[in-house]
């Protein structure tokens, strides 16, 4: 039902350009004014939500581990799974970032015979997330040529290893192909397995349709239905020089592919895709675990208005001896105590 | 906000990447698309200046109909193009293509520059001028 209903919605995004840039012709709209518009709430957007977590206190540490943590010399410390510094830290976070480590620990739940519940080693999930995030990243930064003039070197560089099988021509790009694979296994995980699916909604389905139709229209662009190469940089170039031009004859794919993009930018820091700023700033892997070294003050604590039983004593230290409650502090004879005092300060 | 100071270095690490392709390009607004040269022998001999195909579909499809001429020629052994409008050419990418052509670096190579594309084809197929330079 998820699913069937973030489809739609993809079918929708579709239509929009199809008939807004294709039959309407509204090409100025398509090409600069939504694109531009995706971009400011991308950033916008996503700083806010950063800004947003930055405000947020953390009580306590909450340094999920699963190794031994820092103690007696004589124990073996885990620096990686029980970070005890900034530095540990930083690398636990490097693992995490560029690794997703974390992802690795993925576990398959079973019911064995006897109804109990075993769990076995899983890293499909992690493979096709490893393969799908550094595929998107290439296709990404081979992007580049379409903003840059010259394009850098490395860029022309990245591109010839990824078409290094050389098959037709304009060549085949193997992460365009493996982006599209690895989202299509992220959604069939997603339809086939049943505690999967049964947590999965709309929000998750529809990041991996939308994905899916961008790597569809921009392979469909690149091996079958071509466009003008020349003019789309024409236009990317205007965008990135703040002098939009819109050249005619770019056909509607192209501006299919880039309202897909631009909803992908603007859909981004309100969707579940903010993990990208998110993982660097998640309590369970950036704090150190050194509870035992350095007192972590939770930032909720305010000045609090006490009132110590000494206090209250104090004040009510008569009231309490003539109801007859024990106290402390045995109140001193009056009479006594003015004499030897005056007598002190005379001293 | 609580590590004030972090949050906004990595912030500021986000926008030079994020910004990179507006930044880097200040200035750069009087770049021009490229304008492939026809100032060729046999361009200007031609009574009608026209391509292989329309012109609209050699700028998308080139690499494609090339492809396609590969094909057809060692695998088909069929070496004779019969385009849309029913007109034969010789199926060759150095003899038919750079017989008009003949001015690669002014014409091919000028858009490929631009986009970014470099056609490994010239490694054993040369341009008339890189024969000559050869011999
Ligand atoms: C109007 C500009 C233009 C001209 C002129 C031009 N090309 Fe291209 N060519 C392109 C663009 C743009 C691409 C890249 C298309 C892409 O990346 O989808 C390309 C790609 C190619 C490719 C495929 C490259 C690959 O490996 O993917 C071949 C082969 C090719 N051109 C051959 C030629 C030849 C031969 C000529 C000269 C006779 C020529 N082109 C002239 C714009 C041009
Ligand atoms: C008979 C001579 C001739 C042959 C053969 C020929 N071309 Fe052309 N080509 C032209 C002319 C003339 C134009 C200008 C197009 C026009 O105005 O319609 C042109 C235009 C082009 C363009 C578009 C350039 C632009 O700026 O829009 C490309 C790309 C191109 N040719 C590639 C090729 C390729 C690849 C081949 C071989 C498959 C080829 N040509 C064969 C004469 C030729
Ligand atoms: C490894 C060297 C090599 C590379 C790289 C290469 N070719 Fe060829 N090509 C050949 C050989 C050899 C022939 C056969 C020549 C013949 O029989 O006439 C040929 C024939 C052709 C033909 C038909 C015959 C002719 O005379 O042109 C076309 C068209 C062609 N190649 C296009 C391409 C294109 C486009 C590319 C780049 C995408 C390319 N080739 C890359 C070696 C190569
Ligand atoms: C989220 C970002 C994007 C993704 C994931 C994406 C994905 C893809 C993929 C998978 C291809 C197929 C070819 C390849 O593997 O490179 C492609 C091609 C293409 N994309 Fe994108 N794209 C993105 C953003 C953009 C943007 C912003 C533009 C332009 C404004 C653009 C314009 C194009 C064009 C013109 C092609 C055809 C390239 C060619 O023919 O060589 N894309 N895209």
């Amino acid at each position: 039902m998820g699913a069937l209903l973030s489809f739609g919605a993809v079918v929708v995004l579709l239509l929009i350009p199809a008939i807004g840039a294709g039959a309407l012709k509204l090409h100025s709209l398509f090409g600069v004014v939504i694109p531009y518009l995706a971009v400011i709430v991308f950033l916008v957007g996503l700083i806010n939500r950063v800004i947003g977590w930055g405000k947020v206190p953390v009580p306590f540490k909450i340094p999920t581990t699963c190794g031994q943590q820092k103690s007696l010399p004589w124990i073996k410390h885990s620096r990686l799974e029980s970070p005890a510094t900034g530095g540990e830290v930083f690398l636990r976070m490097v693992l995490e970032v560029l690794f997703f480590r974390s992802l690795f620990r993925n576990l398959r739940t079973e019911k064995a015979p006897g109804d109990r519940v075993v769990y076995g080693s899983s890293k499909w999930l992690w493979v096709a997330g490893l393969a799908f995030h550094y595929s998107f990243l290439i296709v990404f930064l081979r992007h580049l040529r379409f903003f840059k003039q010259p394009t850098p070197k490395i860029i022309g560089i990245i591109e010839s290893f990824d078409g290094f099988l050389q098959i037709g021509s304009p060549h085949l790009l193997v992460t365009g192909l493996v982006l599209f694979g690895a989202v299509f296994y992220l959604f069939l995980r997603r339809i086939f397995v049943p505690q999967v699916r049964y947590i999965s909604l709309p929000a998750d389905y529809f990041p991996l349709f939308l994905i899916m139709a961008i790597a569809g229209t921009g392979m469909l662009m690149r091996y079958f239905l071509r466009v003008d190469i020349i003019k789309v940089k024409e236009l990317t170039m205007g965008l990135a020089t703040f002098h939009p031009k819109v050249p005619e004859g770019i056909s509607v794919i192209f501006y299919i592919h880039l309202f897909l993009v631009s909803t992908l930018f603007a859909y981004f820091p309100f969707s579940k895709m903010v993990h990208l700023g998110g993982v660097f700033l998640s309590p369970t892997r950036n704090l150190a675990n050194n509870t035992r070294m350095v007192h972590h003050p939770n930032p909720w604590n305010y000045p609090v208005k006490v009132h110590t039983y000494e206090e209250y004593e104090e004040e009510f230290r008569d009231k309490m001896i003539a109801a007859g409650i024990p106290v402390e502090k045995q109140p001193e004879p009056r009479e006594e105590e003015q004499p030897t005092e005056e007598s002190e300060g005379k001293e | 906000m609580y590590d004030g100071g972090k949050i906004i270095a990595g912030i500021i690490i986000f926008l030079a990447f994020a910004l990179f392709p507006f930044y880097s390009n200040i200035g750069k607004a009087d770049i021009k698309p490229p304008k492939p040269s026809l100032d060729t022998p046999v361009i200007k001999a031609l009574k009608v200046k026209k391509c292989v195909e329309p012109e609209q579909y050699m700028r998308e499809s080139h690499m494609q109909l090339l492809i396609k001429w590969r094909d057809s020629a060692l695998r088909h052994a069929k070496r004779v193009y019969v385009n849309s409008n029913g007109e034969e050419y010789v199926i060759s990418l150095q003899k038919t293509c750079l017989r008009c052509h003949s001015n690669r670096s002014e014409f091919c190579d000028r858009c490929h520059k631009y986009a970014d594309v470099d056609p490994y084809c010239w490694d054993c197929h040369f341009s008339k001028a890189k024969q000559e330079e050869q011999r």
